[in-house]
């Protein structure tokens, strides 16, 4: 068996799906534990940014140069949901500012 | 020969992108996982689309993947920045091993004010989790 560039290339994108993969495991095993709720958001933003980088590899292997598009309107829906989340995130903190809360009360 | 420069950047982009989401998992509290997932992981995304701007190797697509990366390093630090704060303002604790919090008692100025009845004494609400750090004067901050 011969090692063309071809079939190197093949293998560092199955390579790189399986990492990939990985990451995104992580992060949902993130996004499951919490225990905060920014922990959350940090998983979830991470999620998406791998997803980018998905279509990007995606891109490559299929050969077909749409799906950078489809990585950069992730990128820009990704920023949009992780800034809304942010302030959500800290917009309920407001609300429940009036509520007695325990030290290292972590949600 | 680009095959094997785009999948060397691949394999580099995709390990640190597994790394970062690694540290997402193991490491102690918010703030320290953000660097993780920011840092790491826009650098190992951007890698990726570097790789798929070098395959492609004319204008369109080339651009539209430089302009992604471009477009991720503006906008990583901002989000982080402000998932940051929510974290810190709704009082997310520290890890107990953290030495300094140059925060402390800045951010209920701003927060503090209308509802701070619920607790009875000023200060107790940003008492933040660092019992560990407040033996020693917070000036010094060098670590133990």
């Amino acid at each position: 068996m011969t090692m063309t560039p071809d079939t190197v290339l093949d293998l560092a994108l199955n390579a790189s799906y399986a990492l990939l993969v990985f990451g995104i495991a992580c992060a949902f095993a993130r996004l499951a534990r919490g225990p905060s709720l920014p922990d959350r958001v940090v998983a979830l933003d991470y999620t998406a940014i791998l997803t980018v980088a998905f279509a990007a590899l995606y891109a490559i292997e299929a050969d077909e140069p749409a799906f950078i598009d489809v990585a950069v309107v992730l990128a820009l829906a990704a920023f949009l949901a992780t800034v809304a989340f942010a302030r959500f995130a800290e917009g309920r903190e407001g609300a429940a500012r009036g509520r007695p809360r325990g030290r290292g009360d972590a949600r | 020969m680009i095959e094997l420069l785009v999948a060397t950047m691949l394999l580099f982009g995709a390990l640190l992108a597994a790394i970062a989401g690694l540290g997402l998992l193991r490491l102690p509290d918010v703030l320290i996982r953000m660097h993780a997932s920011t840092k790491a992981g826009t650098l190992g995304v951007g890698l990726i689309l570097a790789a798929t701007a070098l395959h492609y190797g004319e204008p369109g697509p080339s651009f539209r993947a430089l302009a992604t990366i471009v477009f991720l390093l503006i906008t990583a630090p901002v989000a982080a920045h402000m998932i940051a704060r929510a974290a810190y303002r709704t009082g997310v604790p520290l890890w107990d091993h953290a030495v300094i919090d140059e925060l402390r008692g800045a951010q209920d100025v701003q927060r503090g004010l209308p509802g701070a009845s619920s607790e009875a004494q000023p200060g107790a609400q940003n008492d933040r989790a660092l019992a560990k750090s407040d033996a020693r004067p917070t000036e010094s901050g060098a670590g133990p």
